[in-house]
């Protein structure tokens, strides 16, 4: 046992995470946060308890609903990696980490932690929760620093045959354990390149494109293939994976790459985004250097509409790309907004503005065709509807016009449905998802398994590498098990 | 990474590759596109497939060089690397036995409508194939159209070569020859393709037409492609590329066309100082 310090763990504010000043990043794509240093790190390790019955971990049961809530959701151990971590032996704990998540350093800067594991901490509960995130983007980021990651032995060749479409977390994470099984993956990826939403989603001062980049050169050292620019279902169909390409199993990670749009008049004017596209223009298509030739809207006033991750995302590139002032549009009130906290909190030091309980209800756009302004309507919230939130209604003659040169559009995406389209035997749900197994990933299709957001409709990035470890362990049984059976 | 097999400049200006691709070669149907990127920092420009031979496993795609990636695309070697070909993508035009179909192709809308034409004839059709240019030298694929159509007819603007005119007159007076038009098809720029779309449109002749706005992913992914027919937004991309002409706005498809004109007039230069034209090219 370390000694008892002298004060409580709850007593001990947890270590602040360096960052850059908010004037500044609002203007450069440089990841926002530094990361804590070793000696923070042990620091804040020391505060964890080490609870018996880790709640972290597990979750709690919530006294008045009676659901098990927070808690990780692959279960990694975390006060065994948090002990680890306050003993100093870094790597031991990102290798304690990578026995249940594969991408670390991904889920250490994107997981909404307090929502997960930091909300049912037990040192949360007096005071400030134990940085679980921090600490795993820690040991992730040691890792890479320091030699990188050396894969453990792999299975003998299994002499089976995997194709994973979408490169996503969900795909990749199966395509990591199935390698690791012995068997042969080849991924298959309609982009030009791999990391799904984390490459053209989630912007470079978020998280960082190289971290993605090694964790796909950390699969080929697997023996991962990948095939870029290869869209399942136009250039070869599921059913032509196996029956003439002899792939003895698929995984379907195809994501929720469907942009929703508000369907209000003036949304076809020149300046109009769907966050997808904006995003990807600046992050895929990097059209914020200037040594590529993808263009975006330089707005000067822009207007994002939604209040999750996508939208804030959407508000702080925006900025960087020298907009003078960034709105972001929410039909709900603050306490509503699906974004993390901690992005809520970013985007407003960095300047970007917030309209509550506004809904737009017209685009309008100059005699050339660009948006100039934005014509809203105020909300107050009403009765509960189904999700239990309050039901914002419009507030009778309450229309006001916002002056913007683009409006970027984040109300949501639905799954793609280029797959499910072209394989008809293939049970798809009310909202275009995939049905699964939510224990194994299997669909109505033999030997076709699927997760990740083409599943459950947009989630996050730990759900669909959760996905990805069931599926693979399925996956697994299925090719093998056949074998042994007989 | 897509080897050019080969590489013609076919008209001035205008460039015809044969690139390496088998799976799309197997795959591909009249009408269908790929998106091409040039290089590392290219944007991803989507091209329809002219041709292609599932046997040597090449498509053919048939572009002008007007803009900044273009003339970076146009300026690859044969024997060289297009860094991504992806495809093949949009809907296959819908193809039956309608009767008698005109396929009305302009400048290089006829790199489109020649495999649209050659599918409709193997269905059966009678194919009238009308081909304009400006002018004589921007006449492209003569031959190729020829045999995929049972009569054809040709137009410059100048009067340079065949008749002197617009398409939209000579598919006037193929109207008034009499013949019964089931469908017409008409690919171009779009003055040409919504002149079309008026005079068929008066004559009750249901008309396709192949749109091309602005792409990126091409997989319904960022729709940016919107445009607008019958009065629903559509994905260009995944719906389309080819819709009836007489439900298309078109304002709306040339106003998004030209949301980057002021970026891409600039890039153009800047690729023009920094790579000047090769005296052999
Ligand atoms: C802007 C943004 C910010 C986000 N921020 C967060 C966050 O902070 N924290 C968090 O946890 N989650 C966040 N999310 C959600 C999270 O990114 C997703 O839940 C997660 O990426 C889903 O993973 P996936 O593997 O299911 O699919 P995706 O990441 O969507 O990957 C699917 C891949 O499949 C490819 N594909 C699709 N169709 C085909 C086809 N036919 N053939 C071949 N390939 C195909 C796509 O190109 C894509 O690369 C965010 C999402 C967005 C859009
Ligand atoms: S609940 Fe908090 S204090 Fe307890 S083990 Fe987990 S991180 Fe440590
Ligand atoms: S090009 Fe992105 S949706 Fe069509």
């Amino acid at each position: 046992m370390a000694e008892t310090p002298a004060k409580k763990p709850w007593e001990i504010p947890r270590q602040k995470m360096p960052e850059q000043d908010p004037k500044e990043r609002a203007r450069n794509f440089r990841e926002v946060p530094y990361g804590y240093s070793p000696e923070q790190a042990v620091a804040e390790a020391k505060r964890c308890m080490q609870c018996k019955n880790p709640p972290c971990v597990g979750g709690r049961k919530n006294k008045k609903t009676g659901e098990r809530e927070g808690g990780c959701p692959v279960e990694i151990d975390i006060p065994a990696f948090v002990s680890l971590i306050a003993k100093g032996e870094f790597i031991a704990a990102a290798r304690k980490i990578r026995e249940k998540n594969c991408l670390p350093a991904v889920c250490g800067r994107v997981c909404p932690q307090e929502e997960q594991c930091e909300k049912t901490c037990t040192v949360g509960a007096r005071g400030e929760p134990i940085a679980i995130g921090r600490l795993e983007r820690f040991a992730a980021d040691y890792e890479r620093a320091n030699g990188g990651v050396s894969p453990p032995p792999k299975a003998p060749p299994t002499g089976k045959k995997v194709a994973v479409i979408g490169s996503g977390p969900a795909g990749l994470t199966v395509a990591g354990d199935l390698a690791m099984l012995g068997h042969e993956v080849m991924v298959f990826e309609a982009l030009h390149c791999g990391g799904g939403v984390l490459v053209y989603g989630i912007p470079e001062f978020r998280l960082p494109k190289e971290i993605v980049r090694r964790e796909i050169e950390y699969l080929e050292s697997l023996g991962v293939k990948f095939e870029y620019d290869a869209v399942i279902g136009k250039r070869e169909t599921i059913d032509e994976l196996m029956k003439e390409e002899g792939f003895d199993a698929v995984f379907v990670g195809t994501g929720a790459g469907a942009p929703s749009f508000l369907g209000i008049p003036g949304e076809n004017l020149n300046g109009v985004y769907s966050a997808n596209e904006y995003l990807t223009r600046s992050n895929l298509m990097k059209a914020y250097d200037q040594l590529y030739d993808t263009p975006i809207a330089r707005a000067q006033k822009a207007a994002v509409v939604g209040g999750g991750n996508v939208a804030m995302d959407a508000a702080r590139t925006a900025l960087r790309l020298g907009a003078e002032e960034v709105t972001i549009v929410y039909r709900r009130s603050r306490a509503e907004m699906p974004a993390r906290k901690e992005e809520i909190h970013h985007a407003e030091e960095e300047g970007v503005r917030f309209m509550l309980l506004t809904n737009p209800i017209r685009i309008l756009g100059d005699e050339k065709g660009w948006v100039k302004g934005m014509e809203c309507l105020r909300m107050e919230l009403g009765e509960p509807d189904e999700s239990g939130r309050r039901r914002p209604v419009p507030v009778k003659g309450s229309e006001f016009v916002i002056d913007v040169d683009a409006v970027i559009v984040a109300i949501g995406n639905t799954p793609n449905p280029l797959i499910p389209q072209t394989t008809p035997d293939l049970e798809v749900g009310r909202h275009g998802t995939i049905i699964a197994d939510p224990e194994t990933g299997a669909t109505s299709k033999k030997g076709v398994y699927a997760g990740g957001d083409i599943v459950t409709g947009a989630a996050t990035v730990i759900l669909a590498m959760g996905a990805g470890r069931k599926a693979a362990r399925a996956m697994h049984k299925y090719l093998t098990g056949g074998m042994r059976n007989r | 990474m897509a080897r050019i097999v080969a590489k013609r400049i076919i008209a001035p200006n205008t460039v015809r590759m044969d690139i390496a691709a088998p799976k799309i070669a197997r795959k591909r149907k009249a009408g269908q596109f790929v998106i091409l990127r040039a290089a590392e920092e290219s944007e991803r420009i989507p091209l329809t497939i002219a041709m292609s031979d599932p046997v040597t496993g090449t498509i053919t795609v048939i572009f002008q060089m007007v803009g900044h990636s273009t003339m970076e695309l146009g300026r690859l070697p044969e024997g060289g690397e297009v860094r991504d070909v992806v495809g093949p993508l949009g809907k296959p035009t819908h193809i039956e036995k309608f009767g008698t179909v005109v396929s009305v192709g302009g400048g290089i809308g006829t790199a489109v409508a020649l495999p649209i034409a050659a599918a409709m004839k193997q269905a059966g059709n009678r194919v009238i194939g009308i081909v304009g240019a400006r002018t004589k030298d921007l006449l492209i694929l003569q031959d190729e159209m020829k045999a995929a159509c049972d009569e054809m007819l040709v137009s410059t603007d100048d009067g340079s070569f065949g008749i002197h005119g617009f398409v939209t007159q000579v598919l006037e007076k193929t109207i008034a020859r009499g013949d019964k038009i089931d469908l017409a098809l008409a690919i171009g720029p779009v003055p040409m393709m919504r002149a079309v779309c008026d005079l068929t449109k008066r004559h009750g002749i249901r008309t396709i037409v192949s749109l091309n706005p602005i792409m990126i992913d091409g997989t319904g992914m960022c729709g940016g492609c919107r445009v607008s027919v019958g009065g629903k937004t559509k994905f260009c991309c995944v719906d389309g590329p080819e819709f009836d002409g007489h439900e298309v706005d078109w304002d709306l498809l040339v106003n998004r066309q030209r949301m980057y004109m002021d970026a891409e007039r600039k890039a153009k230069e800047t690729f023009r100082i920094a790579h000047p034209e090769p005296k052999s090219d």
